[in-house]
């Protein structure tokens, strides 16, 4: 009997207008409403509505023997209040079956964790507790931005009280080891870490369309086999991707919804695979190694680690002059200069920043609002410059 | 005194200065009798058609089969083949618009008769530029013998027109006056396109007189392409100020931080970088104010990388190209302009800025700088007398105050008319 942990990513950045320097000292709303509620709308009816309704289904004609997990960073949140309350709506029926887990991340799906542990926990903080009131139930397991982890980073997460924390089974870290049991922090040992199998998840989120691909079509009945293999070694499958995966980057037509269905049917069938949330899984699991990961590793891109939001002349600008407002913001303490403070820190506005074409630039590509990196910049500068008026205007008073 | 003259842009669809230029030129001649036929490649058709007629390049059939070497043409002109598959002078900036004009553009050529079909030029430079170069003076040629005792004169702006010049120098027999805009040795520093150049040298040679924009243009033209002193006239530019009836519109300034403006392509010519390192050295000093890039260029990129790199990203912002209002507002909003330009043979916005009460600070190496007392002059590399300068107008009102009144007044005495002045007498020197 293996364990199947699904997980699913739920993420919308606030993309900003475009933020001339003549708007400078008179315009203070940054955001693109348009476009945002334009893909919001889109996506919700692609993606999250139809899918919702299918797990929803799974879980009850399973009689909840299904389980999945959910991170929603608090700007999907409230772009679904804004735009697609509906969306909410299906979530609240997942939560309310018990069969589904809500995990902890920041409020902003930023990059705090690498630079101020303040903020980080102000922003996990907010998390929780909005995570909380809609849903009923307070966070227990933890994944950071773009499953960003390291060492200390794990060390933070714990000592804010979560004993399990999700990352990338990244290559450079994991060396000979398989990803597919649990590993512990070395300076935590407590702390039960679950590594994200990127060839069984990647399979379904970037190639299960792809008709280059050897395995094309991808069918329930191989995928079940590759993940029930007795060579493939291991406690836990863990499948992390992008919700979007269903319906948006994997479209309707493509039978991405049938494939899943069918994929869950033939597993609980089967009798061999188990579906467990990430709690459940360390609840089942012992840790059967410590893993280190001195350096800081991620889920994006082919190097699996930072270099997608930070690393380049731009990136280290607009992060570094970011991270200064934060004790004035602080200190102002006011709801509206913390929210916009609060998108402005999105990693998405740093991706849309990055330079390095080479491996992964048809999907930074795809994601991105912007034609050039520096033209990202330029306008992130200009709302940041506007945005730090505000607020050193108010920190004076 | 009738005049046909050649450009490669005219407003309101320009890419630089040489159509304005040849905009304040030709309407300060037409008020002083002279009768100018302007050809322009691809004429749109809403240029502003009352004191120039413009001749649509493309309008003009070349009726001449490509190989019928007895029409009468062929005896008038020598045949100029230019090898188009030599990468020409252009910019990474230009280079890409010419990738997507070669793709809207591509030259249909109809295997039989090339040479018989209406040609529309593109009018921006693009991927065959020096093929349309060669198809101009080709078209020139065709339109001199067809305005055939029309004109008296033939006046060809900058090098993209001169092999048209000359093309229609030969069949007419007219006196042919070539304009030097800007030098190859301008545009690139000393890493000259030699092909470029020697079509400049041709035009000079080939002209019976040649103006330069300013005295230092007219040294390159003596120095480094070996024309005649004596041929070579300095005829300083204007500024053609739209009457003075829009400042009803006050700009309302959104930061109150003074700010420093730079307005111009941003290539290697106009010196941005220098503006940057100044730029830093000033805001290590003082808070409150703020450093503009306004327009685009192949060295953007580069910029914005320095800049960010530098830390300044938050006070040193850029506007992208700017367009039509947009460029007077940003002068409005601005305290202080900079042309830090490495190498510029006029350039008009200091003026432009000086009108608009912004005090300048320009290179030493613009022929501006010939004109102008009221401006404050360095050397383009040294930033520290630069950020010194930029220092100065902000912290010391009244030196600001002065540069911005005496400035203006010095300004409006800078017009297209004394350039016409000169221009029609090398006219009449010249018939």
């Amino acid at each position: 009997m293996k364990n199947v942990c699904l997980y699913f990513q739920v993420h919308q950045p606030f993309r900003l207008k475009k933020y001339r320097f003549f708007n400078m000292g008179k315009d203070h709303f940054y955001f693109d409403d348009f476009l945002n509620r334009t893909v919001m709308q889109r996506i919700a009816k692609e993606c999250y509505l139809p899918m919702n309704s299918l797990l929803l289904h799974l879980i009850e004609q399973s009689e909840r023997k299904m389980r999945v997990s959910f991170s929603i960073s608090g700007s999907a949140i409230e772009q679904f209040r804004q735009f697609a309350p509906e969306v909410l709506d299906s979530f609240k029926q997942l939560a309310a079956t018990g069969c589904v887990e809500f995990l902890a991340e920041t409020w902003a799906h930023s990059l705090a964790s690498l630079k101020n542990r303040a903020e980080f926990e102000r922003q996990v903080l907010q998390h929780c507790d909005e995570i909380e009131s809609l849903f009923g139930v307070r966070p227990k397991s933890f994944r950071n931005t773009e499953l960003i982890y390291s060492d200390h980073i794990g060390e933070m997460v714990e000592q804010m009280g979560f004993q399990t924390i999700l990352t990338e089974g990244a290559k450079q870290v994991l060396g000979w080891k398989s990803p597919n049991y649990v590993y512990a922090n070395p300076i935590v040992q407590n702390q039960k870490i679950l590594l994200r199998n990127y060839k069984l998840s990647d399979d379904i989120a970037f190639r299960f369309s792809d008709k280059g691909w050897e395995d094309y079509p991808l069918t329930a009945g191989k995928y079940l086999d590759w993940i029930v293999d007795e060579e493939m070694k291991g406690e836990v499958v863990n499948l992390f991707m992008d919700y979007e995966t269903f319906g948006e980057h994997n479209k309707a037509s493509g039978g991405i919804f049938r494939f899943f269905e069918d994929f869950v049917r033939a597993a609980l069938v089967s009798g061999k695979i188990k579906f467990c949330t990430p709690s459940e899984v360390t609840e089942t699991c012992q840790s059967v190694a410590v893993l280190h990961v001195p350096h800081p590793i991620s889920w994006a891109d082919e190097e699996r680690d930072l270099s997608a939001w930070l690393g380049n002349e731009l990136q280290d600008e607009a992060f570094s002059k970011i991270n200064e407002l934060r004790d004035k913001v602080i200190a102002i303490d006011d709801a509206n200069m913390t929210y916009v403070f609060n998108a402005l820190q999105a990693s998405d506005h740093f991706y849309y920043m990055c330079t390095k074409w080479f491996s992964d630039g048809d999907v930074h590509s795809y994601f991105n609002p912007y034609d050039s990196p520096y033209e990202a910049f330029m306008n992130y500068m200009n709302v940041l410059s506007d945005f730090q008026r505000e607020v050193n205007k108010l920190a004076t008073k | 005194m009738r005049v046909l003259m050649f450009g490669w842009e005219f407003p309101p669809h320009i890419a630089g200065g040489l159509g304005t230029a040849c905009y304040g030129l030709t309407k300060a001649l037409s008020s002083t009798d002279v009768e100018v036929i302007f050809v322009v490649p691809r004429a749109y058709g809403d240029e502003d058609q009352s004191y120039v007629r413009i001749q649509n390049a493309s309008d003009v059939e070349a009726q001449y089969g490509g190989l019928d070497v007895n029409d009468d043409f062929y005896k008038h002109m020598s045949f100029i083949h230019i090898n188009s598959n030599m990468v020409p002078y252009l910019s990474p900036e230009q280079y890409e618009e010419m990738y997507e004009e070669h793709e809207k553009h591509t030259f249909t050529r109809k295997v039989s008769d090339p040479w018989r079909e209406r040609y529309t030029f593109s009018g921006k430079y693009g991927a065959t530029l020096m093929e349309e170069v060669a198809r101009y003076a080709v078209v020139a040629a065709q339109i001199a013998k067809d305005l055939e005792g029309q004109f008296d004169v033939i006046h060809a702006h900058d090098w993209l027109t001169y092999y048209a010049g000359i093309a229609a120098k030969r069949v007419s027999g007219k006196p042919l006056v070539v304009h030097m805009h800007a030098t190859e040795f301008d545009r690139t520093g000393e890493n000259v396109n030699t092909i470029v150049y020697n079509i400049e040298r041709n035009g000079m040679h080939a002209a019976d007189k040649v103006c330069a924009v300013s005295n230092m243009t007219r040294q390159t033209c003596i120095e480094k392409y070996g024309v005649p002193a004596d041929k070579v006239v300095t005829v300083h530019n204007g500024v053609l100020f739209k009457t003075k009836n829009d400042e009803g519109e006050e700009v309302e300034r959104g930061v109150d931080d003074k700010i420093v403006t730079f307005l111009g392509r941003i290539t290697y010519q106009k010196g941005p970088d220098y503006f940057v390192e100044a730029a830093a050295k000033v805001l290590s000093r003082v808070d409150n104010v703020r450093f503009v890039m306004a327009g685009s260029g192949d060295m953007l990129n580069h910029v914005v990388r320095r800049v960010a790199k530098l830390g300044i990203a938050d006070r040193f912002h850029f506007t992208g190209f700017l367009k039509g209002d947009d460029v007077q507002k940003m002068f409005a909003l601005s305290d202080i302009y900079i042309m830090p330009s490495v190498s510029e043979p006029f350039g008009i916005s200091p003026l432009e800025a000086m009108r608009s009460n912004v005090p300048c600070v320009i290179s030493k190496q613009s022929g501006v700088a010939e004109v102008l007392d009221y401006a404050i002059k360095v050397d383009y590399w040294d930033v520290d007398a630069m950020a010194d300068a930029i220092y100065g107008l902000l912290m010391y009102p009244s030196a600001s105050k002065m540069f911005k009144d005496k400035g203006l007044e010095e300004v409006n005495t800078i017009k297209w008319d004394n350039a016409a002045e000169i221009l029609k007498k090398i006219y009449n020197s010249l018939v």
